[in-house]
């Protein structure tokens, strides 16, 4: 198992599970990061924190933290 | 008159096209009770005229945001007669998302599928007809920035509004469709409308809608205890979410044809990847940054001065007139920035039409005291604000031009890291920079940030990110003081920024681990694709953030300046003390006047900040200032000029109030080597104390409630706490090991705090 916080650069896999609660996991949601949920990792900022991803189509940023919470399966 | 509601994710066109629907009888209001631009306006081209208003931009119903409560409040209690649901296309899925929201409510609703063209250019297909039959709604192509087939969606909208429509749910195939269906049954027994959207909001666990209907969230409490789904549990709030999102991906994704398989990479990627680059993404920010405020405030264009020596007017030979001084608008020694020649040019307009109008109440045989009050009470002080207009106009568009490019949410993206180590997100640091060129629309603009500790903290902390206003007081005090120290001016003006900014750091720590402790407000924001400003959208957006300024400019500071006329030019006993010398009315008895005992009264308050009593009787005329720049920073350097002219005795008239300050300094009888840290700290203090009462204004219509009179309160404390330490460091240079002695001390104080509450979190928790 493999956190979206450990991904690297390039790297894209299928979300799993959120484990994040409350507002956080509800704006998530929202935004489309929802199991089987295809998620690129498109870059890091400066410092490595916070990331970009590319899901469903498009740019959404989140910190480390947040990406914590979503749980990935590889290479699928 | 039928009322129509646009609704949208953000960034989806929908401003746009509610400025194509609407045109000029458009006008911007708040929603009552919070700070969120409400837009309103008519549509004409059809029949009967119908109204439109401008939701929020929102990606969901729920209740985490102002926006969103805003928004579905809207349309469940004011009941449009249709819904407007603006789909980007080219971000299919996730504005979907909201529609499958939307039509859970007993209302009409059409899709406006925009940003077709865009899609079509990439050589993307949607199927629309297929998309209308499975949505259950009717979809019309549009393109707001071309204002294509508006029309068309107008005749929809008004042909769907006539009829009646239940709410529909994508819902009905996951595995609680049968709760849906028992809650919603129990909803319309109690005669509850919108059952549909009500018992789905409330399987969600949705607040609003627990406190609405206590008596059915038992029965949603009951069957949670029994279910259970192998992924989320019986977690019905995350398992709905799902099913919107699997319902759109099964269903409606598929009609988007892409040529392209897989994550393509746009220009806009491109652009991103050396914009956002991890190294050069900060020094590109600030060459951005520094270009933008050198075409507002540069007063030598591009540095032509430095490379080539370019003679002033005056050598050139230029006779002294009109046509002269509209050419020194662009040039006089240096090629001027656009910032400064719009500056010039409302200074010159201004100076003359108010001059005339001055010479024809003169020349009607006004009393002086009349001329007096019209030209230096209302027009003069009108006059040093709207110069400012244009210029501070001018860098609103420069910032509108960096939000609407999408370049703005990149600079979040890349400072967050930075600014979180400080205690706020990335965001905060939008309004903060706005701050540099003037503190009402940065305020305004912190109705972005989410979070209340982080708004608060912002609000306080945008005056010490030095306004334009201000830059006439740092300009003449440091060139005064530079001129004795033998140093550069613009050095010293330099370092009093960079003071600032590190006042604002400090007391953005400090207030985080204070009074203002809690968690950074989650960063989960959409990155919308680069995009050229369209200039329609472009101006909307410069009018909303203009709009406040202006308002405020001509209702608060006029008022304060007339005020100040009064209180500077009679005494207690209500007599006129202004007086002619050499056919020029002027005060020589400054002292005398209202203004001037209370300058007096308050004198003693400023002697830490080295202003105070040490100055004897002639320094009260800092005390003054300080006052008058309350009202407005502007003042401060004007208040000197009227002052030199007291104290120092006739008239010094002057460039940029270098001679007003120098003369103001020679009166006061205090040798200048013991006078220059307290001219420093006078700086200091006007830089970090309260802004003006415009900002002061704006300040109390955005801080969350309860919470201003406290930011005031450390406006106060903040600038005598600076100032004083300014003053003490530049007297006796050693007492700083002190200060920074403290600071340390408070920081490691604050640091075994967070540790000892942590302690104390983990063993509760």
């Amino acid at each position: 198992m493999k956190k979206l916080s450990e991904f690297a650069i390039g790297e894209s896999g299928v979300v799993k599970k959120v484990t994040a609660e409350g507002r956080i996991k509800r704006r998530l949601f929202d935004m489309g990061v929802t199991p089987s949920a295809r998620i690129y990792l498109r870059k890091k900022a400066p410092f490595g924190d916070p990331i970009e991803i590319n899901v469903r189509g498009y740019e959404l940023t989140l910190r480390i933290a947040e990406a914590e919470c979503v749980e990935m399966e590889e290479n699928v | 008159m039928k009322k129509f509601a646009l609704a949208g994710n953000p960034n989806s066109g929908k401003t746009t096209l509610f400025n194509v629907l609407t045109g000029s009888t458009a006008h911007v209001g708040n929603w009552p009770g919070v700070t969120v631009d409400k837009r309103e306006g008519v549509y004409k081209k059809s029949s009967e005229p119908v109204s439109i208003v401008d939701l929020p931009g929102i990606y969901s119903l729920s209740p985490y945001t102002p926006e969103e409560v805003i928004s579905r409040n809207y349309i469940l209690d004011e009941k449009p007669d249709c819904v407007i649901n603006i789909v980007d296309v080219t971000n299919l899925e996730r504005n979907l998302y909201l529609t499958t929201q939307l039509m859970e409510i007993d209302v009409p609703v059409v899709v406006a599928l925009n940003m077709v063209d865009m899609l079509e250019k990439n050589g993307d297909k949607i199927d629309e007809k297929q998309l209308e039959k499975r949505l259950g709604l009717p979809v019309v192509k549009v393109s707001a920035l071309k204002g294509t087939g508006v029309e068309q969606l107008m005749e929809v909208a008004i042909a769907q509004s006539d009829l009646k429509r239940k709410g529909e749910t994508v819902l009905k195939e996951c595995d609680i469709n049968h709760l849906i269906s028992d809650v919603e049954r129990a909803l319309i027994g109690h005669e509850i409308e919108n059952s549909l959207f009500h018992s789905i909001k409330l399987i969600e666990g949705d607040e609003l809608e627990i406190k609405m209907h206590p008596a059915t969230v038992k029965m949603v409490e009951e069957f949670k205890k029994t279910f259970s789904n192998q992924l989320f549990g019986n977690d019905l709030e995350a398992l709905i979410a799902d099913a919107r999102y699997r319902y759109i991906t099964a269903n409606y994704s598929p009609l988007l044809i892409k040529k392209q398989k897989g994550i393509a990479i746009t220009p806009s990627d491109k652009a991103d990847r050396v914009l956002t680059h991890k190294w050069f993404g900060i020094p590109i920010f600030l060459v951005i940054l520094f270009g933008m405020f050198h075409l507002t405030f540069g007063e030598d264009f591009l540095y032509l001065s430095k490379i080539f020596t370019l003679p002033t007017l005056e050598e050139l030979g230029y006779a002294d007139n009109f046509g002269t001084a509209l050419l020194a608008c662009l040039y006089d020694g240096a090629v001027f920035s656009p910032g400064v020649i719009l500056f010039n040019l409302m200074g010159l307009i201004t100076e003359t039409l108010f001059g005339f109008i001055t010479d024809v109440i003169a020349n009607l045989g006004a009393s002086p005291a009349i001329v007096s009050f019209v030209g230096d009470g209302v027009l003069g002080g009108l006059g040093g604000v709207l110069s400012f207009v244009p210029q501070i106009v001018f860098l609103l568009l420069l910032l509108s031009i960096l939000e609407d490019s999408g370049y703005m949410a990149r600079v979040a993206f890349i400072l967050d890291r930075i600014f979180r180590k400080f205690g706020v997100s990335g965001r905060a640091f939008i309004p903060m920079i706005m701050g540099f060129g003037c503190s009402i629309p940065a305020m305004i603009n912190t109705r972005t940030l989410a979070d209340e500790r982080e708004k608060t903290m912002t609000i306080r902390t945008i005056p010490f990110f030095s306004c334009g206003a201000k830059l006439p007081i740092l300009a003449a005090v440091s060139g005064a003081v530079g001129t004795f120290l033998g140093v550069d001016g613009g050095l010293i003006s330099l370092c009093m920024y960079v003071l600032g900014m590190t006042v604002a750091v400090i007391s953005i720590i400090l207030m985080r681990n204070t009074t203002q402790r809690g968690e950074i407000s989650p960063f989960i924001m959409e990155l919308p694709a680069y995009r050229m400003p369209s200039g329609k959208a472009l101006m909307i957006h410069l009018w909303d953030k203009t709009k406040h300024y202006i308002q405020k400019v001509f209702t608060v500071i006029l008022v304060s300046t007339i005020a100040i006329w009064f209180l500077s030019n009679f005494n207690w006993k209500w007599q006129f003390l202004m007086e002619e010398v050499d056919g020029v009315m002027v005060n020589l008895r400054m002292d005398e006047s209202i203004l001037g005992s209370i300058g007096m009264l308050i004198q003693p308050l400023f002697t830490p900040l080295g202003f105070g009593s040490q100055l004897n009787s002639n320094g009260w005329v800092f005390a003054v200032a300080a006052i008058t720049g309350l009202i407005a920073k502007e003042n401060v350097i004007s208040t000197f000029g009227a002052l030199a002219a007291c104290v120092a005795g006739g008239m010094v008239a002057t460039e940029e109030g270098v001679s007003e300050v120098l003369a103001v300094m020679g009166s006061v009888g205090v040798p200048l080597t013991q006078l220059w840290p307290a001219m420093i700290a006078f700086i200091v203090f006007n830089m970090t104390t309260i802004p003006c009462f415009a900002a002061v204004a704006a300040a109390k219509g955005e801080t969350p409630k309860g919470k201003f009179k406290w930011t005031l309160l450390f406006w106060l404390a903040s600038s005598f706490i600076a100032g004083t330490i300014t003053y003490v460091v530049l007297s006796v240079w050693w007492t700083a090991f002190i200060f920074v002695a403290i600071l340390v001390a408070i920081l490691v104080g604050i640091y075994y705090n967070n540790k000892r509450l942590l302690k104390k979190e983990n063993k509760n928790g």
